[in-house]
């Protein structure tokens, strides 16, 4: 049990270490200081208020598309299109919350525009879901294509509903905005955080209570613990496949709020920037469970605002070279960190023990 | 001269996981000539003393001699000493020949390239002289399962393994493969220019009994009993194995008169691949009776019990279920409201059917009685009752002696008989109306068997009908009222099975290989 505990903790650990000799070697290549390097890194992300509203504003959009793909995964699918999913729910949540009339009251207004969003969502998600149920096709080729097609969508819609000369559609209606948090703790005034961080709190608790408390969840486990199993069970398979989807393409939707419904209130051609394929990892490192989806979230914010933050000093592409090495080492170091244990007498037995858990009939 | 010493000895041998010691203090040796079984329920230890006689495990405690001298054992020396493992589960490489895999490591050459001729020579030498025909130009692929363990012997053979040590050889065998198979393996070892011993693991005591010199008990990873062969029953090797008196599962005559027709099995025809699986096949399964399915395997068994479960479209035919209304036609129901009915399936492969290895033996309960342990007016949202899925769980496991007897831990660290106690727990605690047990005990060990068998018998009684399909006679003769014999997709014949008189192995085995009815 002990163990267990070291081999989770140790390859953040040794991740945190890779990252950070990485990069103070290229912060001292480029001529500059590594420790002014982490000042700025420090001050501009939790070292000051701002700093932390920012980075909950830029882990907000992960822990959504983090959860829309760690869902699926949990169901045994693989779930590549979150990019398009937040892309169209942010759609629908501009365009109904522009269309609704200006006087609608928010307890109106929000559940309306959140309901489009997570439509629209889930809408994408149900169509791949369905694709592998009755055709068979893998859902990582037509969720990936899926990002192309609405890419492409966008593109060609965009030219109706924009705004005459802009990349933006009208702004929502005042009822559907989505407060900041400012508002209720002044000190992070400037950032962008807002309300659609505590919706994210809120559906990753959902997801979690659903997977572990729900009928609904256990089928979806079982199927992506064992298909043969679950289908024996009784599982109806295909259906199961398009409502996961469809739940993650939801949430992943859902993650459109935060730009439009709580930062510009309109959709801007761009807005997500890739986050839905930052999606994946996030997912991946939080091992598909909500809780460790959300602190995922968060490491990816802290290291996508610390970006920003150090762009005085360093060209912001180094920031990006430090996402790719904490993913690296994170991914190679499970193993690595396993195998060392493993040679230590005390550890040995563990893996012994897994042996004599094989030793069948 | 003097005796030639044993082949390989463990002296006071220990090894120990965690607290748990897998082998505590095991002395054995096997000489030349001789051909010694190795015996103990699921989680004796039987694997481990292997595999640290082989040096695939380090050794906690004791000594391991190769011809009388002691050695730290390690897989290359073992080879070196002339120890040759077959494990349980083939280690082939399904794509290259017979010829291929058996010199694969040793090939020989000229003009440093592979002497494909004659290494087929030498296989096709070699399996000739130990009876162990075979095509050496064959890929394994295209092998049975009984053709691909001659090969695995092969392998140690040609390099020149004088101990043979065999874990479970018969587990996936017919019953017809697995004689041929202990006969070779008799010979082998009775050759006295080979000098061969035999150490083999089984749960099959007729095995023990055909083939042994000297039957070697491990129970809780210590040696109680070694006994030779012939001065020992069935009965005292399993009272040594479990530890205690095991009461004789009795099959009690069904009461006079008909009962209902539970289910009813109608010209089903079934494809597969686009080869006709099940070719008319017709049968009715009485409330209270236990129909046998006989058949070497690959005979339909498999497609049948997934064609009534709903795992398999049905070409054509129809398959009934008794309800409250009389007979109820299901052959296009989907599997849960097969489930729903009153159809329970113990499936053959209970890692890839019957269970979710991950999950806890309570979630794994849960499994396809969902309905019966969530409560919520939304169908889609019903919450799981922990508590009473909790209750229920510990209930079943004391029941079924189910070890260790913990509800939150994974299915994956139970062995292999327990987890096919859990199964088999699960199914029948529904209180179904049919039940489909498709090899039930297969590579399980006695105690567990006994459990399974009186469970099994214990639903036929309080009026359940029973589906067995096994390919051990023995356990058709013990528990089916009435046998069928599946052979190409049909049913050959019908034979009654009263405890008093049952069939005749012999009869069994002639229609099994398609004689006439």
């Amino acid at each position: 049990m002990r163990t267990t505990l070291v081999l989770r903790a140790l390859p953040p650990l040794w991740a945190a270490l890779c990252a950070l000799a990485a990069a103070s070697a290229l912060t001292l290549l480029h001529g500059e200081s590594p420790r002014e390097l982490y000042r700025l890194l420090w001050a501009g992300t939790w070292g000051s208020a701002y700093g932390i509203g920012q980075v909950l504003f830029k882990a907000t959009p992960l822990l959504f598309c983090g959860l829309g793909v760690a869902m699926a995964l949990r169901a045994g699918l693989f779930n590549i299109g979150a990019e398009g999913q937040i892309t169209v729910g942010a759609f629908a949540a501009a365009l109904s919350g522009a269309a609704l009339p200006a006087a609608t009251p928010a307890w109106l207004a929000l559940p309306t525009v959140l309901l489009c969003a997570f439509g629209a969502g889930a809408a994408l998600g149900a169509v791949a879901g369905l694709f592998r149920w009755l055709a068979g096709a893998h859902e990582v080729i037509v969720t990936m294509m899926l990002n192309f097609v609405v890419r492409a969508a966008m593109v060609g819609l965009g030219g109706h509903v924009f705004l005459r000369e802009s990349v933006h559609t009208a702004p929502v209606v005042a009822g559907a905005e989505l407060p900041r948090l400012s508002r209720y703790l002044p000190a992070l005034h400037g950032s962008a955080a807002n309300a659609s961080l505590l919706l994210g709190l809120l559906v990753c608790a959902g997801c979690a209570l659903l997977l572990s408390r729900t009928r609904a969840g256990f089928v979806l486990r079982t199927l992506g613990s064992n298909e043969e199993a679950a289908r024996a069970a009784g599982v109806h398979v295909g259906r199961t496949w398009t409502w996961a989807l469809a739940l993650a393409g939801g949430v992943a939707g859902l993650g459109g709020t935060n730009f439009v419904l709580g930062y510009k209130h309109y959709y801007e051609d761009g807005f997500s920037g890739g986050v839905g394929y930052m999606g994946i990892a996030v997912a991946v490192l939080g091992h598909n469970r909500p809780l460790g989806v959300l602190l995922a979230a968060l490491l990816f914010g802290t290291l996508s605002q610390g970006g920003l933050a150090v762009h005085a000093l360093v060209p912001r592409e180094l920031i990006d070279v430090l996402t790719a090495v904490v993913l690296l080492t994170l991914a190679a170091s499970q193993p690595a960190v396993q195998r060392l244990l493993q040679a230590q007498p005390g550890a040995r037995r563990e893996k012994e023990q897994d042996e004599k858990d094989k030793e069948g009939p | 001269m003097s005796a030639p010493p044993p082949l390989c000895e463990a002296v006071d041998l220990s090894v120990r996981y965690g607290s748990l010691w897998a082998n505590r203090g095991v002395s054995l040796a096997v000489r030349p000539g001789e051909v010694v079984a190795l015996v103990g329920e699921n989680g004796a230890g039987k694997s481990t003393l292997l595999h640290a006689l082989y040096g695939l495990v380090p050794l906690d405690g004791g000594q391991v001699r190769y011809h009388g001298q002691p050695v730290v054992p390690s897989p290359q020396r073992a080879i070196a000493a002339g120890l040759g493992l077959v494990h349980q589960h083939f280690m082939l490489v399904p794509p290259l020949t017979v010829a291929e895999n058996v010199i694969l490591g040793q090939e020989p050459r000229k003009h440093g390239l592979l002497d494909r001729r004659r290494a087929e020579e030498e296989v096709r030498a070699l399996a000739v002289r130990h009876g162990l025909a075979i095509d050496p130009r064959r890929p394994v692929a295209d092998l049975s399962v009984g053709e691909a363990q001659r090969v695995e012997i092969l392998k140690v053979l040609y390099r020149g393994a004088r101990l043979l040590i065999l874990d479970e050889p018969t587990a996936v065998l017919t019953p017809a493969e697995a004689e041929g198979m202990l006969r070779v393996l008799r010979q082998l070892v009775s050759d006295p220019a080979g000098g061969r011993g035999l150490l083999l693991v089984t749960h099959k005591l007729d095995e023990v009994m055909a083939v042994a010199d000297r039957v070697v008990v491990l129970r809780q990873g210590e040696l109680v009993a070694s006994l030779p062969a012939q001065a020992c029953s069935p009965a005292e090797i399993a009272r040594a194995m479990v530890g205690r008196e095991l009461q004789p599962v009795r099959r009690h005559p069904r009461p006079a008169g008909p009962a209902e027709v539970a289910l009813a099995v109608h010209e089903l025809v079934v494809e597969r691949d686009g080869v006709r699986r099940l070719d008319g096949v017709t049968l009715q399964v009485r409330a209270g009776e236990v129909l046998g399915i006989a058949g070497v395997e690959g005979n339909g068994q498999t497609e049948l019990c997934a064609a009534v479960m709903g795992l398999l479209p049905v070409r054509s035919g129809s398959v009934q279920l008794a309800s409250a209304a009389g007979l109820r036609d299901i052959t296009h129901l989907p599997v849960r409201a097969r489930r729903e009915a009153g159809l329970a399936w113990v499936p053959e492969d209970r890692h890839r059917h019957g269970l979710v290895l991950d999950f806890s033996l309570a979630d794994n309960l849960l499994l396809g009685h969902e309905g019966a342990f969530c409560t919520g007016w939304l169908p889609w949202l019903q919450v799981i009752d922990r508590r009473r899925l909790l209750r229920h769980g510990r209930q079943l496991l004391d029941e079924y002696d189910i070890q260790p007897p913990e509800v939150q831990a994974p299915a994956r660290a139970l062995s292999g008989g327990n987890q096919q106690k859990l199964v088999v727990a699960r199914e029948l605690s529904a209180q179904p109306r049919v039940i489909l047990a498709a090899q039930p005990t297969r590579g399980v060990d006695v105690g567990a068997i006994q459990t399974i068998h009186a469970q099994l018998l214990g639903a036929r009684d309080r009026g359940a009908a029973v589906l067995l399909v096994s390919a051990e006679l023995d356990e058709l003769q013990k528990l089916a009222d009435r046998i069928a014999v599946l052979y190409r997709g049909r049913i050959r014949a019908v034979l009654d099975n009263p405890p008093s008189c049952p069939v005749q192995r012999a009869r069994l085995g002639e229609l099994m290989a398609g004689g006439m009815a």
